[in-house]
Order: structure tokens, then sequence, then C-alpha cells
């Protein structure tokens, strides 16, 4: 073994690749809960690869057939059905976990010097996988597929000057149709994974070329001993591998428990309507994105205006890849931050999750009066942290990590 | 000449034009893949005119007929609903038709139809594009007491009048579309051409 290793040393940096990565990659000795969603956001990467690729050999990206096949995958392929809820499970539970790691960012300032670049390549990830995600939904091409794409292209069409050739252009049609079906496939099997995977790489490589942040958010990388090595630093492999596979275990349980029992998630995860074909003449009654994208859509039906809806629902996307430049306080960590900052960081995963509730409602007055409210406390964080951040009054951040 | 000297003047220029013209060169290439994005030769022609019968449709009811894959409304008015249609003018973000990419000028009128009583109209929400219901009903529980009678986005809640044309306070920005179209008969009409008329 130890042979075959160094024959391939000689010729390729596998040992080498191994240390910097997992067996001598130092990472903080006191990490919590909140550090299990990075591993496990890369493992649902892998399952909805993999669960992709088995669901292409049966599906047909064409109007006439996609809807068809769809069915075909649930009743007559061997596990079909099995194969599409792993597919669609991982996808809610891909955007909880990336919204869970997201929100651990938040809270510790990992998107602070000097890890500005890890958090602007995982926003970039965060974007694809909206784009992964809604070009996916267009497959099975049921009402839902239909129309939300229909909605979320017109979103283009606010653009000034250019919107009506962007749509037209996306679309390749005058309407939502097979042309636009089959480049979404294509986007959604190759381009898009592709694109992924090449962000995750640079994400991890950007990450452990500073070292990882932690709940304290002092940096290890201060206090080392004699040999180079962080005092308060284990190496990641086996400590950690072994702490998230606990939390893989954990997590499946969850995701299993989803598949089997409750794969349509009440009509959040598949909604009802995407069980009718699409119909390009009829919208259905009751229009709502999936749940992952509602707290951006409620943002959207705020705002009685086209262009500044749109304008606002893609602000709320934008400013957080300004985060890193928006707080301006030193302090890394909500443990040793002021308690302004700690009310407004709960106002806005409030806000976060009431939008998302309200993009669900149907819309009657009072609905579109809390949009605007949440809309505002929503985009309220960005600018109360901008102001209040510079000259925050914060406790004294420890030399070491604490347990 | 000596040989040994770098000239880096000359070599930033090289590197630079190299650039510059491997640059254009990319530019080049990347054209016939975003061209093959517009819509096909064949979605190009698919958008014949369609005719609809509109003998059996009576008073206050509404038809759809599919024209370029999108949905066609026709619906015969009664004469309380055109009625209803100058009243609502204050409240209307263009209530003359005044901008003329939303209808032909044979339906710059205040019906904005050819014949008053009949309304044909591209049933797209001009917010995002989601089909509005026909609500034909005076003053409705969900819709309000103002509620003349027209058409609602449940989408993002839009509202038009008899008329296809925009409430002010709503997102969608501009009155719903009259495609081209002319009366073969007294009863058919053909939606996708205009007969000669412009």
């Amino acid at each position: 073994m130890g042979k075959l290793i160094g024959w391939i040393d000689d010729r390729f940096p596998l040992m080498k690749m191994w240390n910097e990565h997992l067996a001598e990659y130092y990472a903080p000795k006191n990490f919590n809960f909140w550090y299990f969603f990075g591993s496990l956001a890369l493992m649902v990467l892998v399952i909805q690869i993999i669960s992709g690729i088995f669901l292409t050999m049966h599906y047909k990206p064409d109007a006439e057939l996609a809807f068809a096949s769809v069915e075909y995958i649930m009743r007559d392929v061997p596990y079909g059905w099995l194969i599409r809820y792993i597919h669609s499970t991982g996808a809610t539970a891909f955007f909880i976990v990336v919204y869970l790691h997201m929100l651990r960012g938040l809270m510790y300032g990992s998107y602070k010097k000097p890890r500005e670049l890890i958090w602007l390549f995982g926003m970039f990830i965060y974007l694809a996988l909206m784009a992964e995600a809604f070009m996916g939904y267009l497959l099975p091409w049921g009402q839902m597929s239909y129309w939300g794409a229909q909605v979320i292209i017109s979103l283009f069409g606010a653009i000034p000057v250019i919107g009506d050739d962007l749509t037209l252009w996306i679309r390749g049609d005058f309407v939502i149709s097979d042309a636009t079906l089959n480049r979404f496939f294509a986007l959604h099997v190759i381009a898009l994974p592709l694109v992924l995977i090449f962000l995750v790489v640079a994400h991890i490589l950007a990450l452990h070329e500073v070292g990882s942040n932690n709940p304290d958010g002092v940096e290890i990388k201060k206090n080392k001993d004699e040999n180079g090595i962080p005092l308060d630093g284990i190496p990641f492999h086996p400590y950690y591998t072994v702490k998230d596979i606990v939390g893989v275990v954990v997590f499946l349980f969850f995701f299993a428990t989803v598949m089997f029992f409750f794969p349509d998630g009440g009509g959040y995860f598949l909604e009802h309507a995407n069980f009718i074909a699409s119909d390009p003449l009829k919208t259905p009654e009751h229009i709502a994105p999936v749940w992952y994208f509602t707290p951006f859509y409620a943002i959207l039906r705020a705002v009685p205006d086209k262009l500044m809806g749109v304008g606002a629902m893609g602000a709320a996307i934008v400013l957080l890849f300004f985060m890193p430049w928006i707080d301006r306080c030193k302090v890394k960590s909500i443990r040793y931050r002021s308690n302004i900052y700690k009310i407004n960081l709960a106002v806005f995963v409030v806000s976060f999750v009431v939008l998302g509730w309200l993009a669900m409602q149907p819309v009657t007055s009072t609905i579109t009066m809390l949009s605007q409210v949440f809309s505002l406390l929503y985009f309220g964080f960005f600018v109360v942290l901008f102001i209040t951040s510079k000259n925050e009054d914060t406790k004294p951040v420890p030399d070491r990590v604490t347990e | 000449m000596s040989t040994d000297v770098v000239d880096k003047d000359k070599r930033r220029f090289l590197t630079a034009a190299t650039s510059v013209v491997g640059a254009v060169g990319a530019g080049f290439v990347a054209v016939p893949f975003i061209a093959s994005w517009m819509p096909s030769e064949r979605a190009k022609n698919a958008g014949a005119p369609v005719e609809a019968d509109i003998s059996k449709l009576e008073e206050g009811r509404m038809m759809i007929v599919e024209w370029q894959s999108k949905p066609v409304w026709i619906v015969r008015r009664s004469r309380q609903m055109l009625d209803s249609l100058p009243k609502l003018n204050d409240n209307l973000r263009d209530p003359a038709s005044e901008n003329a990419d939303q209808q032909p000028e044979y339906a710059q009128n205040e019906t904005r139809s050819r014949k008053p009583e009949i309304l044909v109209l591209v049933g797209i929400c001009t917010h995002l594009g989601c089909s509005p219901s026909y609500r034909p009903e005076i003053a409705p529980a969900d819709l309000g007491d103002d509620w003349m009678g027209g058409f609602f986005c449940p989408c993002h809640s839009s509202k038009f009048d008899m008329a296809g044309r925009v409430y002010t306070g709503v997102p969608a920005p501009t009155n719903l579309p009259v495609p081209p179209h002319y009366y073969l008969t007294e009863n058919t009409i053909l939606v996708g051409e205009d007969g000669g008329a412009a």
C-alpha cells in the first residue's frame, strides 16, 4: 500500500493534497452545531448530481413528452419514484442547509477580512443554485413549471430598452415553449452543475488558504506552537470528518423522513398545481414560487410598480454580496458584538421568514401591507448595520478560543 | 543591434496587441452561440392567424382562442359594462389608450374595440405574464365595492377594466394589448391580421 502511494506521489500530489486539505488542515477546535452545514451542502450537491444523472436517463426534454416522461418515471421505471423524490427532496434540503450555512456566516462574521472572497464565491454559489433550481423546476412541465417560468423570465422584461428582446432571447420563442424547455434542460444538466462545482472548489480553496473562522471570531493562526501548528487548531481529519459523519447521519434521518412520508412537503416542496400538465391558456388561481424563493417574491409583490419591484427584488439579493463592506465592525462574532447588532440580525431573520410566509398567501390588502412593512425591515438591516457598525459598542474579544 | 537586451515596451505592446486580437476573435466566436438562442425560423413561422366564431358567444361571456400560443380573449360586453367604462377614467393609468404599442389604431377608442360590444384582447398580464381571470361581477367580496367588472391577475393583483385598461396603483404598467384582428363576416373574427386597415 505504502509503495503504491509512493509510486503515485512521484507522479501526482496525492498525499500533498490529502494533507493540505484534510490531515494537516487545522480547523479551530470550537466548531459548534452551525458548522455542520458546509459539509452537508457538499453532500447534498453529490446527492443531486447522482440522482440527477439517473433521472436524465428516463426524462424527455420535449414539450410534447416531458410531463408524461415524469409520470413514466414515477409509475413505470423501477424505483423511478424513489430517484425522483431523492432529487426533489434534495432541492429543498439544499436550500435549507445553504440558508443555515449563510446565517452561520452572518452570526460569526465569517465574511469579514480576510474571508471576503470566500463569502463572494459562496454568494455566487447561491446565485447559481437559484438558477439551477429555477430551471430544474421547469422540466416537469406542469402548470407551476410553466407559469413560474413565465413570471420569472418576464422579470427581465422590466429592464428598460433591452427588456423585451432579452426575454425573447431567453425563451427562444414568443412564449415559453419547447425551445425554452430544451435549453433549460441543457443548462440544468450540464452548464450550471459545472459552474457550481467550479465555484465550490474555489470556495473551499479560498477557505483553506486563510483558514476557518469560528464561533469566537478569533484568528487561530495568531497563536501557534513551536511546529507552526495553531494552538487552538485540530486536524480536520480525523476530528471533523468524524464529527461531520454524525451530522450526516442525523441529516439523512430527516431527509429520508421527508422523502418517504412527505415527498411533496404538503404542497410546499412539490406544488399541487404542478401535477397538472402545463396549459399556456390558463394561469393557476393561486401561483406562488417554491418555498426557497418566496421571501424575494414577497418583496416583488410588495412594490406596486413593475421596474421598482424587480429592482427591489434584485437588490435584496445583491446587497448580501456587499456584506463584507456594509458591516464595518472589526469584531467578527456575534458573541462580542453589541445588542444593536443582535437585535438587527434577529429582525432580519424574522423578516426573511415572515416574507417567505407572506408570499404564499393569496393577495389581500393586509398581506400587501405586511409585505411592505417586512420588506422595509429586510432592507433596514443593511442600513442600520452600515450606520451602527462603524463605532459599535463591542465587548473585548479573547485571545484564544473559548469553550 | 544587440539581441540580449529586452525591449520591454515592445514586449508589452506585442502582448497587448495579441490579447486584443484574441479577445476580438473570441467575441466573434461568441456570436453564433449567442444568436442560436434567438427564435428559430420554425418558431417565427408558427404565428399563423386564427379564426374565431363568435355566433354562440352570449352577452357578458368570454371565450378564449389560442393565437401564437397565447390566450386571446373575446368578450361580448353588455350595455351595462360599456356604460361603466367612462366612469372609471380617473382610476386608470391610460384611460384614452394613448400608448400606441398596446392596440392597433382602430382600437384606440373609448371601448378599445372595432365593434363597441366585442372586446378582443391578448390575455397576458403586462406585468409578469400571467393570464388574468375574468371577473365580470360587480363588487365581489374579494375585490371591493368599487369593482365594476374586469380582469384580475391572481399573481400580483393587477386590475384591468372591461376594456383591458389598467388601474392605477397596481404593478402592471400598461393596458392589456389588443391583437390585430378583423371581421371576416358578422360573426367570424380573424385574429392575427388586421385586413389591410392599419
